[in-house]
Formats: C-alpha cells, structure tokens, sequence
C-alpha cells in the first residue's frame, strides 16, 4: 500500500481552488474551416479539439441504419498529449470511452431526420491533463450545435472524485492519480437527465450522493458557458461586419 | 435585433404554432437546432448552418453523377442523392430515348433545373423536370449554403428583385443554394461577387441596403472608367 500523498492543504487543493470549483474554461467555436462544425475547449490544462462532419453517406455501408442516421464518435490522444509519449491509434480506453461518449449524445441528437445517412464526432486530445472525456462531451456538444445537427438539448459533462477523503469538483492529473475515487458524469442540464455515468475507485453511499449533487451543479454552470460561446460567436460576427462597413 | 438560441432553448407554449426547427415536450415549444427565431405565423428556428435535405416541391439545380437505366442519378448538393426517370425527359423531346442513349440527352456533369417530386420514407428522390432542359446553353453557376438562400432573397423578393435589375443578369435561386446567373461576363462578374458577399455577410442587419450601395457605387465608378 503506497503512502497517502498530501492534496489538500489549509482547505485548499494543491492548484490553490476549493472543493466545488472547476477550473477555467475557455471555448472556441467553428475554429475548422473544413468541417462541418468545430469546437476548441480546454478545461484546465486539457486542450481538446472537436470536429462534427455530416449528415453524409455511411461507411462502412453495411452499418447504415435505413431508419435514422447512426452517430460515429472517436476519442483519440494525440501521441504527444500526456507526459510519456502514448503509443498513437485507437486502445482499449479510447475505444471504452468512445463507446461511452456516443451514448451519452444518443438522447439528444434527433436521428430519426436522416436515415441511412452517418454523423461523424471525432475529439482529439491535444494536451491532457484529467477528465478528458468530459472536455472532449462538452466540445463535441457545441461541435454538433455548430454543425446544424438538430438535438433536443446540449449535453454537458464534468467529473467528481474523492481525494484525502473528501468529495471534490473536477479532478486534475494529480489528483485522480493519488486520489481515491474518480466519477465523470455527462447530462442534460434543463432536465436534470444523466446521460453517462463512470465510476473508477470507492465511496460510500453518501458521498456519492454529495459527488452527483455537487457534478450537477457544475454542468448547470458549464451549460451556461456552452450556451454562451455558441451565443457571443454569431454576435461577435455580428459586430465584427458592422466595423468592416 | 435578431434572436440566436441553441438546442434546447425554451421558445413558447403554444404548441399549435411548432414549425421547423423546433419540437414539442410537455406541453412547450423548445428549439432543436442552432439558429435564429422566426416568430411570423409558426414559430421557427432557422438554422445557421446545416445540409440541404430535399423536400417535396423544392426546385433545386441538380448535376448528373450517373447514368443507371433508365434513371439519370442526380447530385443535389445534398447528402441524399436523387434520381430522374427518362420518361421525364422523353414527355418533353418526344423522341424515344432508347437503352444506351441516354447521355446524349443528358451526360455526366450536365446541369439541370429539376423539382423535387417525392420524398418517401426511405429518402429515395424523384424528380421531374423543370423549365430548361439544361443549363448547357449559356451562364455560370455559383454555390452558396442553401441556409443562406433566403437572405439572398430577400424580404419577399427585395433582394433578388434588386440585384436583377442592377446586374443586368438573369438570376435562378435554386433551393439547394446553387445559384444560376446568365448576362454578359462583367455583368455575371458583378452578380457572382454580390451575392459570394450577401452570402458571406447574411447575418447583419441593413444589408439590402448595404449591398444597393456597394452596387451603385461600382456602377459610378464604371461609368467613370468608360468616360475617363
């Protein structure tokens, strides 16, 4: 059993925050000329960029659906994003956490409109730094807002943890590596509703309960952010025509 | 001052009025895409971005990607592809177009008005006809999204209506946002410009009356190099 690393000093995390609070965000929106829709974000130090391609043709044929479109979503590293090179092309976390991301869009997106035809997310981590999979559903919510795919809500996502024995709001690198439990959650913030549910490491009953209430809070606030951002975007070129006259 | 919502914004609560872009959820009208609220009869959201998908009625320019007999298969800038009977053809030139032949009527790449005649479940597209048999004879086209049709529009026709008369040029706005233009060179030069801009600036205010401007003022500025 590996020693109890300190992470909490005078009621403070190691980055200086408190127990409820995220680290910055900052998002772009459409920064991809080429795709359909795009979206940069970075969490903290997570950088992460999302690009929404379609509704077009599916390949490979035989997955088409002939009664909705079928969402294609792939989460990848870039081979230079963590400390020790990763090996680049698709593991077995990424594949996980692909799989777990697309079903956390499947309540939203309105698939039925496009039979047969493939919507295509693709998230790539340029820098990571801890809940990654939650910066790469928050990008990829706006990416598909930017692309002009129909959906019933945005999704956000952000994650809880349990290092020292305390609940705490957005865990990064080094506290999810030392820390006790890790739980990232994706939802629709008007209705309340999870779409995705992880959970790495051990709490009791009760934190869990204080984790979700305090994870809800925050997509409610990151909602507001990606609301914003899709918002300024179309009002800043707005002003920007009206200085070019 | 137009308002922008993102899916899942609260729009209204009477549910009679839902139209496009929108969808209903206990009893209250939200948006389901990214785009800007249209309240004149149905409340609607038109989206800022987004692919065509055809519809019955449409008029649409359509280009020929393939010959599968007897259907001519049809691009429609859309990702639905669509396809168009040879008897569609053969009720106009009255010749019997006969197996094999079909691409001396219409060849790979052939340009076509054609309007969209039915849309079943599965999205497969049949078309007829449309004025012209092909745009063969003369004129350019220009492609823009097909979300920014209405603007090159206009409020009922004002946009289109002025562009007409001050390029010079006949103007066909297909729905699927490829655009037909055919007058003199510099007169389709001009045309082509004002609408790539129009397309480019669709959502600023003021901006029929912005592009009257930049038109006379390239009018002025010809008449000066003809006289200079």
């Amino acid at each position: 059993m590996k020693e109890e690393i300190e992470l909490i000093k005078e009621g403070k995390r190691l980055d200086g925050r408190g127990f409820d609070e995220l680290r910055r965000i900052k998002i772009e929106v459409g920064v991809l000329k080429r795709a359909d829709g795009s979206c940069y974000l970075e969490l903290g130090d997570n950088k992460v960029m999302a690009a929404v391609y379609g509704p077009r043709e599916m390949h490979p044929r035989h997955a088409q659906d002939a009664k909705m479109a079928v969402i294609k979503f792939r989460y990848n590293m870039a081979p230079f994003s963590t400390d020790d090179r990763k090996r680049p092309g698709p593991d077995r976390r990424s594949v996980e956490i692909s799989k777990v991301c697309r079903e956390a869009f499947d309540p939203v997106i309105i698939r039925e409109l496009y039979p047969k035809m493939g919507i295509e997310v693709y998230v790539e981590l340029l820098q990571s730094d801890a809940g990654t999979r939650t910066a790469g559903i928050n990008a990829a919510s706006i990416a598909l807002a930017d692309a002009g795919i129909p959906m019933k809500d945005l999704v956000s996502s952000i994650a809880v943890g349990k290092i020292n024995g305390e609940v705490v709001l957005d865990l990064n690198a080094a506290e999810d590596n030392n820390g006790e439990a890790d739980m990232p959650i994706a939802m629709i913030a008007r209705t309340n509703t999870i779409t995705a549910l992880q959970m790495d490491g051990r709490m009791t009953q009760e934190e869990f309960g204080r984790g979700l209430k305090l994870a809800m809070g925050a997509c409610h606030q990151i909602y507001e952010l990606q609301r914003a951002a899709l918002i300024t975007r179309y009002n800043q070129n707005y002003e920007s025509k009206r200085e070019e006259k | 001052m137009y308002q922008v919502v993102v899916p899942g914004d609260f729009l209204s609560e009477e549910t009679k009025r839902a139209g496009e872009g929108t969808y209903v959820e206990e009893g209250k009208v939200y948006a389901s895409q990214y785009g800007i609220v249209n309240e004149r009869g149905e409340i609607k959201v038109v989206p800022l971005s987004g692919k065509y998908i055809p519809s019955t009625g449409d008029v649409v320019i359509g280009r020929i990607t393939a010959i599968s007999s007897p259907f001519w298969i049809v691009d429609l800038a859309s990702p639905y592809e669509a396809r168009l009977h040879v008897s569609a053809l053969s009720g106009i030139t009255r010749d019997k177009i006969e197996f094999g032949n079909m691409s001396e009527y219409l060849d790979l790449d052939d340009l076509v008005v054609v309007k969209v005649m039915d849309v079943n479940v599965l999205m497969k597209i049949d078309l007829a006809l449309q004025e012209d048999l092909e745009l063969r004879r003369g004129g350019r086209l220009i492609e823009i999204p097909h979300t920014k049709v209405p603007r090159v529009i206009g409020r009922s026709g004002s946009m289109i209506k002025m562009l007409k008369e001050k390029c010079n040029c006949f103007i066909f706005i297909a729905k699927n946002g490829r655009i037909w233009i055919r007058g003199k060179e510099e007169d389709m030069d001009l045309a082509s410009t004002v609408i790539l801009k129009i397309a480019r600036e669709s959502h600023t205010s003021g901006l029929t009356d912005r592009v009257a401007e930049f038109l006379d003022s390239f009018r002025k500025e010809k008449g000066r190099e003809l006289r200079g």
